[in-house]
């Protein structure tokens, strides 16, 4: 008797399924998206899974994430037998949001969105890609193809569907669209989801994205959204993520801005087993002004890569950069931020910084600022610091009264204080503070209220 | 109130007090003095709990209870105050926040109801005037950003939010202008009561023409090497510290 053993690399399997499923991809696909889609692909065969070689990847090996994982695809939409609302209630009082469902990267065609001004469009991806082929062929993988990143030609090869959203010239809406991203299956899953969003001139939008698991199995998910800012245009995008120790979360931003066009980004990591989120902003008309803030929280063995990279390729522009990193237990984290200022950007402003505080001997950072200057009219810093828990200041407090129990939660959450001093939305900043403070005193901090039990 | 028997500590192997005798009653006020590394801040940290310190000999007892074995919350929830001589800057920790824990966690341990949000600023106010804090550092974070004389004033203040039975002033006099250091001391002389005690630790007598002690005591070489009343703070004034050392056979 003869045992045969096939040694088919994750890369030939994952072209493998590609080529299965090709036909149900392109189902009612245009030209343009098939044509995305093959190239997509090809990009992906030749970047293949990013191993620790690949110096954006240095830190986090994905090789040993797919190497194993014989997931399911969610190919199809989930079927849904109860009421979503009752089963997802976000649990911030008072928070008046548009909100928009997704399960298992799709979206959720009941999402209400009649509330719109005229001329809005929110609607699937899926839809979209039919029903709005001109935006679409003008925007779609525009920012993202060209960054050669492989989790982003492998979210473009598989990608079906997710939510597209489309702010009209002048348009203000003030109201923040929720997009609540939920898996939840009966099976380990891999998830890809796609979002695009255009914001026309002058125009405003608030983004708030909540990513959850509402089931125990292991999930992967690649989450990729781009985002593109007209002039004058004004956009908050917020990222709360709180999915349990099974998922592997890759998240890419990104986002294109014209002149004078406003960004602010706050990335707030809570919960989440193995996550990479990939931040990348083109400052391509003069006077823009991108401001990226993060909070990562990690401990046991969780893993958080957060990838920057910001291009100023117009004079007079402006970002900033604070990352902050609370690790505890075996946790690991990793900062990477690029800047990249052009020759003709005169006049650049970019600033950043990455402060982590280590609460155990076994928690580890890595942190690299990139910076890349081609002209000499800039106004340019990075800073990078990693310590522990400042003694004095925690013997200061006990000498108040304050255990050390609680001095130490005292200090942490000053020290993650300052990125969320920078969330916008009022109700929502209180909102987090509440959770953030949660999760340090260890305290599960679902930010929902929900039916299924799932937090392992 | 409390009673130093033979204490003994060092830092990193080094030994610093050398056994120290002390007893200090309800009511009265003690200056520690002495040249600089004689062991008075030292003295004041091992008092209040700071773990870098290692106590290798002796004890210390607080009203009737064994001092050392408590932990430095526990002490101060006990009713042991020490002003820091450099109070630590806390970014991120608002004054309130702070303070409300502080005093709170002290009721608790007490098993007093914690004070309600409009009780506690009311409290705050009265205390504010009393010891003459500028209102606005109350805003602000725990001591970042405050001149020398903001930043003593502040641990007056907290002493006053804190109502301690035993005060450690460490140093208070440090870097203060004669102005602030009035405000400072008249903060402390309007904080005695019959039933709690003061330990002024300094190295200059000009603090102690404000807050008059009963009881000064001369600290040399990790030792109380001479105690007497309020009259051996001149004699300190007019010879130095080196006629001591001379006494001692130096």
């Amino acid at each position: 008797m003869t045992e045969t053993t096939t040694f088919e690399s994750a890369e030939q399997r994952i072209l493998q399924l590609f080529l299965e499923k090709e036909a149900l991809l392109n189902e009612e696909a245009s030209d343009f998206l098939r044509n995305n889609r093959e190239q997509s692909m090809a990009v992906f065969q030749r970047l293949g899974i990013p191993s620790r070689k690949v110096e954006n990847y240095k830190y986090t090996d994905l090789t040993k994430i797919f190497a194993q994982e014989r997931y399911n695809r969610a190919f199809h939409p989930t079927s849904f037998e109860f009421d979503m609302q009752e089963v997802f209630t976000c649990d911030v009082p008072e928070f008046d949001t548009h909100i928009l469902f997704h399960v298992n990267g799709w979206y959720f065609e009941q999402n209400k969105t009649d509330l719109f001004p005229k001329g809005t469009i929110i609607k699937s991806m899926k839809r979209a890609l039919k029903e709005n082929t001109d935006l679409v062929e003008k925007y779609y993988g525009k920012q993202a193809d060209a960054a050669n990143d492989p989790l982003a030609s492998l979210n473009g090869a598989f990608a079906q569907d997710g939510v597209f959203i489309y702010i009209p010239d002048h348009v203000v809406i003030e109201k923040p669209i929720q997009i609540i991203n939920l898996l939840r299956s009966e099976e380990d899953l891999y998830v890809t989801q796609r979002n695009l969003v255009i914001v026309g001139k002058n125009a405003q939008i608030k983004l708030m994205f909540c990513d959850h698991t509402l089931a125990v199995h292991s999930y992967i998910a690649n989450y990729l959204t781009e985002v593109f800012l007209g002039e004058d245009s004004v956009a908050d995008v917020y990222g709360i993520q709180n999915q349990h120790n099974g998922t592997a979360y890759f998240n890419g931003l990104y986002v294109h801005q014209e002149r004078n066009s406003q960004l602010i980004t706050n990335t707030i990591s809570l919960h989440g087993g193995i996550t990479r989120n990939h931040l990348q902003v083109d400052l391509q008309g003069e006077h823009a002004n991108a401001s990226l803030f993060g909070l990562t929280l990690t401990d046991k063995d969780q893993h958080s890569d957060i990838f920057t990279s910001i291009v100023h390729g117009q004079p007079g522009c402006h970002s900033n950069q604070i990352f902050k990193n609370v690790l505890d237990d075996n946790s690991t984290g990793v900062f990477t931020g690029r800047i990249h200022v052009m020759p003709g950007a005169k006049k650049t402003e970019a600033y950043q910084r990455n402060n982590s505080v280590l609460m155990t001997k076994a928690a580890k950072m890595n942190t690299k600022p990139q910076l890349v200057i081609d002209n000499d009219d800039v106004k340019c810093s990075h800073g990078a610091t990693v310590g522990q828990i400042n003694e004095e200041a925690l013997f200061y407090l006990q000498t108040r009264g304050i255990n050390e129990k609680e001095a130490r939660l005292m200090l942490m959450f000053a020290f993650a204080h300052e990125v969320l001093t920078n969330i916008r939305v009022e109700q929502l900043r209180q909102s987090i503070d509440r959770l953030v403070n949660k999760r340090l005193r260890g305290e599960v901090s679902r930010c929902h209220d929900c039916k299924l039990e799932c937090i392992r | 109130m409390l009673i130093i028997k033979d204490l003994h500590a060092s830092v990193e192997g080094k030994e610093i007090l050398r056994g120290i005798n002390l007893t200090i009653n309800a009511g009265e006020v003690h200056a520690i003095m002495g040249p600089n590394g004689s062991g008075k801040s030292t003295l004041a940290n091992v008092l209040a709990g700071n773990t870098n310190y290692e106590v290798t000999k002796g004890e210390v007892t607080f009203n009737g209870k064994d001092l050392l074995s408590m932990t430095a919350d526990v002490r101060a929830k006990e009713g042991l105050f020490l002003s820091f001589q450099y109070p630590v800057e806390i970014p991120g920790v608002s004054m309130i926040n702070f303070l409300k824990t502080a005093v709170n966690e002290s009721r608790k341990y007490h098993q007093l109801k914690e004070l309600s949000a409009g009780d506690f600023l009311k409290v705050m106010r009265e205390k504010k005037e009393m010891v003459q804090i500028d209102s606005q550092l109350t805003n602000r974070s725990v001591n970042e950003g405050f001149s020398g004389g903001e930043k003593k004033k502040n641990e007056i203040f907290q002493m006053a939010m804190l109502e301690p039975k035993l005060a450690i002033l460490d140093e208070t006099d440090s870097g203060l202008d004669i102005d602030a250091l009035r405000i400072v001391a008249n903060g402390v002389n309007l904080l005695k009561r019959a039933e709690n005690a003061t330990i002024v630790v300094t190295h200059y007598q000009r603090l102690l023409d404000y807050i008059v002690p009963d009881f000064v005591h001369v600290l040399y070489k990790g030792q109380i090497v001479k105690s007497a009343g309020k009259e051996l703070v001149l004699e300190l004034e007019e010879k130095g510290y080196d006629w001591i050392k001379k006494e001692l056979g130096e």
